[in-house]
C-alpha cells in the first residue's frame, strides 16, 4: 500500500512539468575520420568543436545538445548504415556534417520515410541533392557555386580557348560542367578536357597533355588536401603556366591550410572561392583569432572549418529558439529560413525555395605578405544562388 | 614532331622517377618474401614510416636532406628487427593466411598510429634548395628532384646488384632463396641471414619511401593505398631476386605514365591487363626463382 | 577399429549434429533480443555468406583469392542496376545476381586458376581490380564514385516491406543463408567436396589417381561465385545502395580477416569470424571514431599469436 502510494508520486513527479526542463537534444554528427578524406573532416570537426567550445553556455538553461560522432570511413554505404542506426537506434532529432556527397545522397530518402532532418555542412557536390527529401538543407556551398563564376571571370579576362581537367568523380563532374557552361556560355571554346582517378599519385602525364593543347586557361579541380599539393607540384615541374597557359581553379586546389606547404608555384593563381582566411572581415577576425587560441598559431582554418562553424551556429539556433524540442517540420522550417549575416565567409543564407546555401563568391588572387601566401579577395560576386538549380528548375 | 618527341621523352622521364621510387621499395618485400616464404603485405608500413620520419627530421628539427634520408633508413631498418624477432618469426614457413592475417593487422594499426603520431594530414616533402628547380642541358630542362631520384634509384639497383653478386653475404642469399634446407645443411645461419635482409629490405623500403614523398603521398593510409602496385611489382619481377622488381618497375612506372598521357580514360585498366598477360605468361614472374 | 565401427564413425561426422543449431537458433534469438540492431544483423548474415563463399574455396580447395569481391561486386551491381531501372523484384534480383557472378567466376576461372601460389593470389587480385575498374568507367550504369543512386526494391512476394528497422532484411537474409549454408554443407561432405581436400593437400597425387584436377577446382570456384554473388545482391537489396567499395581490395581482404579469425576450412569459421569481427568493428567505431582502426588491428594480431586457427581452433585445443 504504501510502495503503491510512493510509485503513484513518483510517476507524478516525474511527469509534472518542472522534470521535463532537462532536455537532452540528440545530434547525429557523421563524418569522414578515416579514409581519403579524411583531411578535410578533420579541418570540419576542429571547427564544429570549437563552436560548440565556445557558445555551449549561449544554451537555454537545462537544454543539452549530446553530439554522437561516427565515422563512415568515408564509405557511402557505412554512412547510409551509420544515419539508420542513428535514427532507428538512437533516436536522433538531426543528422548534420557528412563530407561525401555518395554519402549524402544514400541518406536523403531516408529522411523523408523517418522525418528526420539533415543539415549538410561540408558536402558541396551533387546540386540536386536538396530535392531528393524535403528534409534536407546545405550550408557549405555547391561546386556550381564556385565554378560557373569563375568560368564567367575567365571568358571576361579574353582567354578563347579553355581545358577542363578535373578528378573522376562528382565533385569533379560538377565543377567540369559549370565552368564549361559559364565559358561557353560566354563565347570561350572547350578544346579539350582530361579526367584523372580520384586517388592518383601522380600528374605528371596529365599535365604534359594539358600543355600539349596549348589553351589559353586551364580550369582544374581536385580534391582539397593531398591532390592539390601532388598537382601543383606537377604544374611547376613542367612549366605549365611559364608555357603560357593560364591556372584557374576553384578554392579546393589552393586551401589556406595547405597553401603555406606549397612553396611559391601558386603565386599570382586565380581561384573562386566561398572563404578565405585573409578575409578582413571583423567576423573573420574574431574567428582567426578564436582558432588560433585553441589550435595554435600555427594551424590555419579553411573553407571547410569555416561551413562545420557555420552548421553548428545555425543548429544551436535552431535548439535555442525551440528550447530542443522541435519536430521535424519545425526544424525545417527554421533550417530554410536561417540567416546569418556575421559568418566569417561574409553574409549567408539559405534560399527557402531550394533549401540550399546562398552566400558571396570570391574571387582570390595568391599573393605573398609577410612572406607567406594567402588568397587575397580581389572581387565579390554578391549572393549566389546555385547556378545549376537556376539553371535546371524542378520540372 | 618536336612536340611528341618532347612530350615522349618528358613522359619516359615521369615514369622512370615513379619506377626508381616503386623499386626501391619493392626490392625488399621481393628478396624477403622469396627468402623467407612469408607474404608481407605491411611492407608498405616501413615506407610509409621512414617517409614520415625524413620529413618530420627536416620539418620539425631542420635536419638537413640527405643525413635526414640516411638517419630514416637506419631508423626503420632498426624498428623492424624487433618485429622481426617478435612477430613473423613465428610464421615462416607457416600458413598463408595467417600471415595475411598478421601483416594485415599490422597495417591497420600502421594507420591509426601515423594519424596518432602526425595527424591525417598529408605530408609534404620540401626538397633541399640545390634539389629544387630544373636542370638545364640546353635542348630541354629537367627537373632536378627527378632526375635526383633517377640516380639514385640507378646507384642503388647496381649497389644491391653487385651486392648480391659479388660478397659472400649475397651468395649465402641466393644460395637459401634457392634452397633453404640445403642452404642450412652446408652451414648457412639463415635465422640470421634472415634477421639481417630483412632489415635491409625495410631500410630500403623507408629510404625509397622517403625519397618518393613527391609520388606516392605520405598520409597514414599509405600502406593500403600502394598495396597493389607493390604486389605487382614483386609478382611480375618474381620473388626472391634483385633484377626482377627492377625490370617489372620500369615496366609499371612507365607503362603507367605512357597510359595515362596516351589513354586516359583507360589508364590504370591497361596496366592491369598487362600484369595479367605476363603472369600468364611467366608465372613465376620475370626473374623468379623461389 | 573393427570396419563397421570405422564406417559408423564416419557416417556419423556427416550427420547433422545437434550443436549445428545453435548458430540458427541465437540468430532466431537475436531477433527478438536485439530488435534496434537487425539492420546490422541483417549485414552480418549477407556478409556471413560471403565468408563461407571464401571458405570454400580457400579452406577447402586451397585457393588462396585476394579478389573474391568481384564476384560479390558484380552480384551486387546485378541486383542493384535491375532494381534502379524498373525491376526491383528482390528474389528474382537475387537470382540474377548469383547467376551473372557464377559467370564471372567460371570465365575469370578458366584464365586464372592455372596459375598456382603467388601467381594465382595476384592473378584474383588483377581480375578484381580491372573489374572495379571497369565499374567505374561504366558510371553512367553503376554511378561510378558516387554509387548506384535511385534503387527502388519491391515487397518480398509483395507483401514484406523493406521498413527502415530491418525486419523484413533480417528475415530475408536469414533464410538466404540458411539455404546457402545447406548447399555449402551438402558440397563439402560430398564426394566432389572431399575430392577437394585431396586437391588441397596433395595436387600430384589427385592427378596420379586420374582425379579431373583443374576441372573440379573451376566447378567449386563457380560455385563459390555464385554465392558471393548472392552476398552482394543481399546487401545492395537490403541498404538499396551499391558503390564501388563493394569490388575493393579492402572487401577482399576484409572477408579473408573475418574468414580467418573465425577458422578456415572449418565451414562454421565465417558463422564466428564475421559476427566477431563485424560487432567489433561497429564498437570500436562508435567507441574511439578515429583510432578504431588500431584496436581492430591490434585484435588481428593478437589472434594470429595467440589463436592460432582461429577461433575454432581455440576450441579444438580446449576440447584436448
Amino acid at each position: 500500500m504504501f510502495r503503491r502510494l510512493i510509485v503513484l508520486l513518483a510517476v507524478a513527479g516525474a511527469s509534472s512539468p518542472l522534470a521535463l526542463a532537462a532536455q537532452t537534444v540528440k545530434i547525429g554528427l557523421i563524418n569522414s575520420y578515416t579514409g581519403f578524406v579524411a583531411q578535410p573532416a578533420d579541418q570540419g570537426q576542429k571547427g564544429f568543436d570549437l563552436y560548440v567550445k565556445l557558445h555551449e553556455k549561449d544554451l537555454p538553461p537545462g537544454v543539452k545538445i549530446e553530439l554522437l560522432r561516427r565515422d563512415d570511413t568515408s564509405n557511402p554505404e557505412v554512412g547510409k548504415r551509420l544515419a539508420q542506426e542513428l535514427i532507428t537506434r538512437d533516436r536522433v532529432q538531426l543528422l548534420t556534417g557528412i563530407v561525401l556527397s555518395p554519402v549524402a545522397a544514400a541518406i536523403a530518402p531516408m529522411t523523408a520515410e523517418a522525418k528526420v532532418p539533415l543539415l549538410l555542412d561540408l558536402a558541396a557536390a551533387g546540386a540536386a541533392i536538396p530535392r531528393l527529401s524535403p528534409y534536407v538543407a546545405r550550408i557549405s556551398f555547391t561546386l556550381w557555386q564556385e565554378a560557373y563564376p569563375i568560368g564567367k571571370w575567365a571568358v571576361e579576362q579574353g582567354w578563347k580557348t579553355g581545358y577542363t581537367a578535373v578528378s573522376d568523380f562528382i565533385p569533379g563532374h560538377d565543377s567540369e560542367a559549370a565552368f564549361t557552361k559559364a565559358f561557353t556560355d560566354g563565347g570561350g571554346k572547350i578544346v579539350g578536357s582530361v579526367r584523372f582517378p580520384p586517388t592518383n599519385p601522380d600528374f605528371a602525364p596529365f599535365v604534359q597533355r594539358i600543355k600539349d593543347a596549348k589553351p589559353d586557361v586551364v580550369f582544374i579541380f581536385v580534391p582539397a588536401g593531398t591532390q592539390a599539393t601532388g598537382m601543383m607540384k606537377a604544374i611547376k615541374d613542367l612549366g605549365l603556366r611559364e608555357a603560357g597557359v593560364n591556372v584557374v581553379a576553384p578554392q579546393d586546389l589552393l586551401p589556406d591550410e595547405e597553401l603555406p606547404r606549397m612553396g611559391d608555384t601558386p603565386l599570382g593563381l586565380i581561384t573562386s572561392g566561398t572563404y578565405s582566411a585573409d578575409a578582413k572581415r571583423p567576423a573573420n577576425e574574431a574567428f582567426l583569432a578564436a582558432w588560433k587560441r585553441e589550435y595554435g598559431d600555427k594551424s590555419i582554418p579553411d573553407f571547410f572549418s569555416v561551413d562545420a562553424w557555420d552548421g553548428m551556429a545555425a543548429i544551436y539556433g535552431l535548439v535555442k529558439e525551440t528550447k530542443g524540442s522541435f519536430t521535424a517540420d519545425q526544424a525545417m522550417a527554421f533550417l530554410s529560413h536561417w540567416k546569418d549575416p556575421n559568418s566569417p565567409r561574409g553574409p549567408i543564407m539559405i534560399d527557402p525555395e531550394t533549401r540550399d546555401i546562398v552566400q558571396n563568391v570570391y574571387i582570390r588572387r595568391v599573393d605573398k605578405q609577410d612572406g607567406k601566401l594567402v588568397n587575397v579577395e580581389i572581387a565579390t560576386i554578391p549572393m549566389v544562388k546555385d547556378p545549376w538549380k537556376e539553371l535546371n528548375p524542378p520540372k | 614532331m618536336g612536340d611528341t618527341l618532347s612530350a615522349a621523352v618528358s613522359i619516359g622521364f615521369h615514369g622512370l622517377a615513379f619506377a626508381m621510387v616503386l623499386y626501391l621499395i619493392s626490392v625488399g618485400l621481393s628478396v624477403t618474401m622469396g627468402l623467407m616464404g612469408f607474404v608481407n603485405l605491411a611492407h608498405g608500413v616501413f615506407a610509409m614510416v621512414g617517409a614520415y620520419v625524413l620529413t618530420s627530421l627536416m620539418s620539425r628539427f631542420g635536419v638537413p636532406f640527405l643525413p635526414a634520408l640516411l638517419a630514416a633508413a637506419v631508423a626503420v631498418a632498426a624498428a623492424s628487427l624487433p618485429i622481426e624477432r617478435l612477430l613473423y618469426r613465428r610464421l615462416y614457413g607457416g600458413d598463408e593466411l595467417d600471415q595475411v592475417l598478421l601483416t594485415m593487422g599490422l597495417v591497420f594499426m600502421s594507420v591509426a598510429g601515423a594519424t596518432y603520431f602526425w595527424g591525417p594530414l598529408q605530408q609534404p616533402l620540401q626538397p633541399p634548395a640545390w634539389l629544387s628547380g630544373a636542370i638545364d642541358v640546353g635542348f630541354r630542362t629537367f627537373p632536378a628532384y627527378r632526375s635526383f631520384l633517377i640516380l639514385c634509384g640507378a646507384a642503388l639497383v647496381t649497389v644491391l646488384w653487385l651486392g648480391i653478386e659479388r660478397t659472400r653475404f649475397g651468395a649465402r642469399v641466393r644460395a637459401s632463396v634457392d634452397n633453404l634446407r640445403m642452404a642450412q645443411s652446408v652451414g648457412i645461419d639463415t635465422s640470421r641471414l634472415f634477421m639481417t635482409t630483412f632489415a635491409l629490405g625495410s631500410g630500403l623500403a623507408g629510404l625509397g619511401g622517403g625519397l618518393g614523398a613527391d609520388l606516392l603521398a605520405i598520409n597514414p593510409s599509405y600502406a593500403l593505398q600502394n598495396l597493389a602496385y607493390f604486389l605487382i611489382v614483386v609478382a611480375v619481377g618474381g620473388l626472391g631476386s634483385i633484377r626482377g622488381p627492377f625490370v617489372a618497375a620500369l615496366l609499371l612506372g612507365i607503362a603507367d605514365s605512357g597510359f595515362k598521357y596516351l589513354l586516359p580514360e583507360f589508364g590504370a585498366f591497361f596496366i592491369y591487363a598487362l600484369t595479367m598477360a605476363i603472369l600468364l605468361w611467366r608465372p613465376r614472374g620475370l626473374f623468379g626463382r623461389a | 577399429m573393427t570396419p563397421s565401427r570405422a564406417v559408423d564413425a564416419f557416417v556419423r561426422r556427416h550427420r547433422y549434429r545437434l550443436l549445428e543449431a545453435l548458430p540458427w537458433l541465437a540468430a532466431v534469438a537475436s531477433y527478438f533480443v536485439f530488435p534496434d540492431y537487425l539492420a546490422l544483423g541483417a549485414q552480418i548474415l549477407a556478409t556471413t555468406i560471403f565468408a563461407l563463399s571464401a571458405d570454400l574455396v580457400l579452406g577447402y580447395a586451397g585457393i588462396v583469392t585476394l579478389g573474391h569481391a568481384a564476384f560479390f561486386g558484380i552480384g551486387a551491381y546485378t541486383a542493384g542496376i535491375l532494381a534502379a531501372h524498373g525491376w526491383g523484384e528482390p528474389i528474382s534480383g537475387l537470382f540474377a545476381g548469383a547467376t551473372a557472378a557464377a559467370l564471372l567466376g567460371f570465365l575469370s576461372g578458366l584464365v586464372v586458376l592455372r596459375a598456382t601460389g603467388l601467381a594465382l593470389l595476384m592473378q584474383t587480385l588483377v581480375v578484381a581490380t580491372m573489374v572495379a575498374e571497369a565499374a567505374n568507367k561504366a558510371s553512367f550504369i553503376t554511378g561510378g564514385d558516387d554509387g548506384l543512386q535511385g534503387m527502388e526494391v519491391w515487397p518480398i512476394f509483395d507483401l514484406f516491406r523493406f521498413d527502415l528497422f530491418g525486419h523484413t532484411s533480417y528475415v530475408y537474409c536469414l533464410t538466404m543463408l540458411f539455404l546457402c549454408w545447406l548447399a555449402a554443407r551438402r558440397i563439402v561432405h560430398s564426394t566432389f567436396g572431399r575430392s577437394l581436400t585431396g586437391i588441397r593437400e596433395n595436387v600430384r597425387r589427385m592427378h596420379a589417381i586420374g582425379a579431373p584436377v583443374a576441372r573440379r577446382r573451376l566447378v567449386i570456384y563457380t560455385i563459390s561465385a555464385a554465392l558471393a554473388g548472392v552476398s552482394g545482391a543481399l546487401i545492395a537489396q537490403t541498404t538499396q545502395f551499391v558503390s564501388l567499395s563493394f569490388l575493393s581490395l579492402e572487401r577482399s581482404g576484409t572477408v579473408l580477416i573475418m574468414l580467418i579469425i573465425g577458422g578456415v576450412g572449418r565451414l562454421y569459421g565465417a558463422f564466428i569470424g564475421v559476427p566477431l569481427y563485424m560487432v567489433a568493428q561497429n564498437r570500436f567505431s562508435e567507441i574511439d571514431p578515429v583510432y578504431w582502426y588500431f584496436w581492430l588491428g591490434l585484435l588481428m594480431v593478437l589472434v594470429v599469436v595467440f589463436a592460432r586457427g582461429g577461433v575454432l581452433g581455440l576450441f579444438d585445443r580446449f576440447r584436448q
